[in-house]
């Protein structure tokens, strides 16, 4: 078999002059796919297409492990800090004064002209690989294998606290009514399992900062939060390597109401096509 | 008492209720001190644990590990590492070593059970432990597999320290080695416990394995320097030519493991500070709330000052001993503290800039927690004083008797016994025929 061959020694440089725009377009395109493949972390890759799961983190899987795969977007700039949800979630679930499921952090800007503040609210993320799942000594705290929720066993919890300090999400307290460590199960002992779709606190979000859903779904509004190139989606502490099911974006842009309402984009170039 | 008793006691060295009667008033009241610590902790910890320990003890949600955990890790390292320094001679054969022994067997034995003591007022359930450590294991947890091997470990010692006591050296030497293994597994998941925790920068990484089993080493060498100046202050009769040569040896290797030790702290603080995860713990310590726990305590009292002292005192002092390893275990006590609380001071959320995680976390222990910890410190106190008076100083019997049948092991300088029509080198190679 003969190949063709060329001596590189001897070539002329050819120069940047004659590629095309076109090309160099393509050029940076495909750096800026490879780019969001191996950036990871901080925002999910971006160059895939429909139905496969980079949603969780960094890690590419074939499709989500779970069905359904329930999943919370966090679209950060709806939340007004209003505390509707964190009400609605201690009176569903019953949580102590002294405890919490989940909460709404504050981070304050300075020299920022459009914000002074901005509000994120937390809670468990639910993580594919869960930290206090392999920490727990009695498997007291398990993910479900039907909707990948991370629940508690009560009963089994010894109170070591152990799971309270392997959360990078600082999502468990102990309760001392329950004898356990309690955590969010997304509402599923109080809402989920009795047949209802949303957990307190999505439903109790006025401004829709909150969004629950199926991520398997590609007709839920979570499937679809998720699954678009215009808007960036991050999940909090990527470098913990946990595939967390909490996602966040800031979410206020037309583009998400495009996305939501099912019109594709029109792209406007230089040559008006 | 029958005759089989009588013949056990003599054997064991076991000298009963009797040689606690003869303790001088001094010795009861410091005794009866430490009885009614022990006393007071249980009933304070068992008030806590009926009021509830989240009214009583200062952990939170973000600390939620406070000084009984770093109390037990006190504990349980001291344990450990009297298990290793000890093991070089009864296991490995390091004959310098083999005097210590039975006193280094059963203050390991009697430090586990303290720490066990401490973890029982720290654990909201214990009594579901039992029950579901064993029928609903998680092989993938290190807090599992600690719990586990911990237990085999205190089993393995138990029965050690049985053959110790018998004198049937192979056996004793056997299950020590069990014992070493399963103990150095128990430990280094213990700092796996910490290890291996997510956002948990000061803690993650394979660094709390290793350090914590040379600290151990550290703290066992400390240990036994401690517990037997002591016994001779109590008794100046336990120390003979073996004994003194003994100190000479563990002597050396304490400081060998300090000086390991300050290595090891050297290079934490200083890739730490150099890290912005962990850099705001490492500042509190240098110059911050932490501050004179670490240069005071975990650098002066826990490593500096008995290395100087160690060295100075030539293994042949033993005031000076006394006071720099007495020193020293109050130090390390400091240096597991800062080793348990710092790792959880910096919320996980510190990172994302957010108003609630930016200051650091801050945690006092409160008189319950204070309480229950020292329940199993003053038990241990209470127990070493008690084994001393009541096993004789840990000698079979006074070092220039030796017992009817029995000879001094030119090999191990140990009191070994002839079975009848034995001859002492068939003796001496029945004791010494392990591998």
């Amino acid at each position: 078999m003969n190949f063709l061959k060329i001596d590189l020694e001897r070539l002329k440089n050819e120069g940047t002059s004659t590629v095309t725009s076109k090309e160099r377009r393509n050029f940076l395109k495909l750096g800026l796919a490879i780019t969001g493949v191996y950036a990871g972390g901080k925002i999910l890759s971006l160059s895939s297409t429909f139905g496969v799961a980079h949603a969780s983190g960094t890690d590419f899987v074939e499709k989500y492990p779970y069905n359904p795969h329930y999943s919370m977007v966090i679209r950060q700039s709806l939340c007004i800090d209003c505390e509707k949800c964190v009400d609605a979630c201690n009176k569903t679930n019953h949580v102590p004064k002294y405890g919490y499921r989940t909460r709404i952090l504050t981070r304050k800007y300075q020299g920022q002209l459009d914000k002074k503040v901005e509000f994120i609210p937390v809670l468990c993320n639910h993580c594919n690989d869960a930290p206090c799942v392999r920490a727990c000594p009695t498997k007291a705290t398990y993910k479900d294998a039907v909707t990948g929720i991370v629940r508690m066993n009560s009963k089994k919890c010894i109170g070591c606290k152990t799971c309270m300090l392997a959360c990078p999400y600082d999502a468990r307290y102990f309760s001392a009514e329950r004898h356990a460590v309690d955590k969010c199960d997304f509402c599923w002992e109080e809402r989920l399992s009795k047949g209802e779709t949303q957990t307190g606190c999505s439903s109790a979000c006025p401004t829709g900062a909150r969004t629950f859903g199926n991520l398997t779904d590609p007709n839920n509004i979570v499937f679809k939060l998720v699954h678009q190139l215009e808007e960036s989606v991050w999940v909090l502490r990527p470098e913990d390597g946990t595939k967390p099911n909490i996602f966040y974006m800031k979410g206020n842009m037309l583009s998400v109401d495009n996305i939501l309402k099912g019109q594709k984009f029109i792209y406007s170039g230089p040559s008006g096509s | 008492m029958n005759r089989s008793t009588i013949a056990i006691a003599k054997r064991w060295g076991y000298h009963g209720i009797d040689a606690l009667k003869k303790a001088s008033p001094g010795y009861f009241m410091i005794m009866g001190f430490f009885a009614l610590l022990t006393l007071i902790g249980a009933v304070v910890g068992v008030h806590g644990m009926i009021t509830g320990y989240h009214h009583v003890y200062n952990v939170s949600r973000e600390i939620s590990w406070g000084i009984l955990i770093s109390a037990y890790v006190f504990c349980v390292v001291t344990s450990t590492g009297l298990c290793i320094i000890s093991s070089i001679g009864h296991v490995f054969g390091g004959e310098a070593f083999m005097p210590i022994a039975k006193r280094a067997v059963f203050m390991s034995i009697i430090f586990i059970l303290g720490g066990f003591c401490i973890i029982f007022f720290d654990i909201e359930n214990p009594f579901r432990m039992a029950i579901y450590n064993v029928i609903s294991p998680n092989l993938s947890s290190n807090m599992w597999w600690m719990g586990t091997l911990y237990g085999a470990y205190l089993v393995f010692m138990i029965i050690e320290y049985y053959f110790l006591l018998e004198q049937n050296h192979s056996l004793s030497r056997l299950m020590g080695f069990f014992g070493l293994v399963v103990g150095i597994a128990a430990h280094s998941n213990l700092g796996a416990v910490f290890g291996m925790l997510h956002g948990r920068p000061f803690w993650y990484g394979p660094y709390l394995p290793i350090y914590f089993i040379f600290s151990a080493g550290m703290s066992g060498g400390c240990a036994i320097l401690f517990v037997t100046t002591l016994a001779w202050k109590i008794n100046p009769s336990i120390m003979n030519l073996r004994m003194e040569r003994a100190m000479k040896a563990v002597c050396q290797v304490t400081i060998f493991l300090i000086s390991t030790i300050i290595f090891f702290t050297i290079w934490k603080i200083v890739t730490g500070m150099v890290s912005h995860d962990k850099s705001l713990v490492i500042m509190s310590m240098i110059n911050g709330d932490y501050s004179v726990n670490f240069w005071v305590f975990d650098i002066f009292f826990g490593m500096v000052l008995p290395l100087f002292l160690l060295f100075l005192s030539r293994g042949t002092n033993y005031n000076m001993i006394l006071w720099a390893t007495g020193l020293m275990m109050i130090g390390i006590f400091f240096m597991r503290y800062d080793i348990v609380i710092p790792g959880q001071m910096v919320s996980v959320y510190h990172a994302l800039g957010v108003e609630e995680g930016l200051e650091i976390i801050k945690y006092k222990p409160s008189f319950h927690e204070i309480m229950a910890t020292l329940f199993g410190l003053s038990f241990i106190g209470f127990a070493y004083l008690a084994g001393e008076k009541m096993l004789n100083g840990h000698q079979l019997e006074k070092h220039e008797i030796v017992p009817e049948g029995g000879y001094i092991c030119p090999g191990c300088g140990a009191i070994h016994f002839m079975q009848e029509g034995e001859s002492e080198q068939d003796a001496m190679k029945r004791q010494h025929n392990i591998w």
